[in-house]
């Protein structure tokens, strides 16, 4: 069926609602949301628009869009919503769909930082910063553009003050509990 | 006073200043810190993006581990591992816990935010009863960041748009912390990584708008803000043609100092923006 904003369908909205409920039926378009989020100039729809997409049925957009990436989880959004819409949660709500179901994000480099942060928590239970930021740059193609662009001079000089100030441990520190961990961060279905 | 602790990873590595001073801060005001045994990491913004489930049970772990203590209280220096663990609880314990495959068997202590924690009128008292060394000629502003203070649902803040709690520590160690309007605008996080152009511009917003008002430093409880605010100055000033390198100072920093303690020039030591020429100006250090 083809959906468009006359014609609605609103079985995405369901789907939503059964897995928050984020309230997003709620939205009366105040824009508040919008008016105080901080990211609006890296976004392509405006966070008054996801919801309303996402009422209208229009999964593809709010699922492809650079927004749901582009957000800082800052909660203003849900924070300040007049109509309790939680706004913020529904992004995440959005961005863990998106990788599921195998769309083409926009913004790759931030769901390789999300997935190499939890692959480095699921080896040993905690993060090991002095691991996170180059396996990062290699699994994001990061590294190739810093290359190019001499970028990777910064980084380096960054790590070797960070190391000299005694703030970059070399070794990551493993739990007890690790197994257990392990176990929660299998992936999502 | 023995309290749980929960340090989180970053307290570990990049944040040792903040640590150490924790540390020093506590011990010098009776509080001893029982971390949480075998504690793991909180998932941090990862974890609640693209694997939701997880995020909860991560928190259940750490909060099923610090109910064992017998402690009425948790203390969180980090805000994002606060926010984390105040999410897991309040699925858990308001929200009815359903989906969730760790379940908590006995209540969890009381989560704190560190600067909320030493923000009671009892711990305001203490801070003036102890202070050697006022902060009489300096003058911040003071920077919360988000996490510990939204949503308020979670977090159950009062004041989540104009947040008061390193403002009464400040004054309460003679400092000046002036009124601002960016408290607790974002600094875009992991945006700082995976999109720094987006980071140097949330970042120069803050510097500028903390410049404007004529503030020598900016005052932090979170180590995410500290590091995104401290470690990118040089390239922040090149995107915005302008100069502002403000000393980015921990909140239990200045208690340290305020109070004398001997290990404060090491914490100091360990920023990117040297804050000791500042303090030697305003006669803090030697």
């Amino acid at each position: 069926m083809q959906r468009n904003g006359l014609s609605p369908d609103y079985t995405f909205l369901e789907e939503v609602e059964a897995a928050g409920p984020f309230s997003v039926s709620e939205c009366f378009q105040c824009r508040k949301c919008t008016n105080g989020c901080p990211a609006t100039f890296a976004m392509d729809l405006y966070p008054d628009q996801v919801i309303r997409l996402a009422i209208l049925g229009l999964k593809d957009e709010v699922l492809r869009s650079k927004t749901i990436w582009v957000c800082a989880a800052c909660e203003t959004c849900s924070t300040r919503c007049p109509n309790g819409v939680r706004i913020a949660e529904l992004m995440d709500f959005l961005k863990e769909m998106a990788v599921v179901e195998g769309v083409a994000i926009p913004q790759p480099q931030v769901v390789s930082f999300h997935q190499t942060f939890l692959d480095n928590i699921r080896y040993t239970g905690r993060i090991f910063e002095g691991g996170l930021l180059g396996a990062y740059m290699l699994r994001s193609g990061q590294m190739g553009s810093m290359v190019k662009t001499g970028a990777w001079k910064d980084q380096v000089q960054l790590g070797w003050k960070m190391f000299r100030k005694g703030r970059l441990p070399l070794l990551p520190k493993s739990i007890e509990g690790k197994a257990e961990v392990a176990a929660i961060l299998r992936p999502s279905k | 006073m023995k309290v749980t602790y929960y340090p989180g990873c970053s307290l570990e590595g990049t944040a040792r200043d903040y640590a150490d001073s924790i540390h020093d801060v506590c011990a010098h005001f009776g509080i001893e810190l029982q971390e949480v045994p075998d504690w793991n990491c909180c998932g941090a913004t990862a974890a609640h993006s693209i694997n939701h489930k997880a995020s909860i049970e991560l928190g259940a772990r750490n909060l099923k581990l610090a109910a064992r203590q017998s402690n009425a209280d948790m203390l969180v220096p980090c805000p994002l591992c606060y926010n984390r663990l105040k999410t897991a609880a309040w699925a858990l314990e308001e929200k009815g816990g359903g989906d969730y495959d760790i379940q908590l068997d006995s209540p969890a202590p009381r989560i704190w935010d560190l600067a909320n924690f030493f923000a009671t009128e009892e711990m305001l008292n203490k801070l003036g009863e102890n202070l050697k060394k006022p902060l009489d000629d300096l003058k911040v502003v003071c920077y919360y960041g988000c996490m510990a203070s939204r949503p308020p649902h979670i977090t159950k803040a009062p004041d989540y748009e104009n947040p008061q709690s390193m403002d009464r520590i400040v004054k309460a160690l003679g400092g000046k912390a002036l009124p601002w309007p960016y408290k607790t605008d974002c600094c875009g996080a992991s945006l700082m990584v995976t999109r720094p152009d987006m980071g140097y511009r949330l970042v120069g917003k803050l510097y500028d708008m903390a410049q404007r008002v004529g503030a020598q430093a900016i005052v932090v409880s979170c180590q995410m803000c500290q590091a995104n605010l401290d470690m990118y100055q040089k390239q922040i000033e090149a995107e915005w043609g302008r100069s502002f390198a403000p000393p980015i100072l921990y909140f239990t920093e200045l208690i340290g100092l305020a109070c004398g303690l001997p290990a404060v020039e090491s914490w100091l030591s360990r920023h990117m923006a040297d804050p000791r020429p500042l303090l030697r100006e305003v006669r803090l250090v030697a």
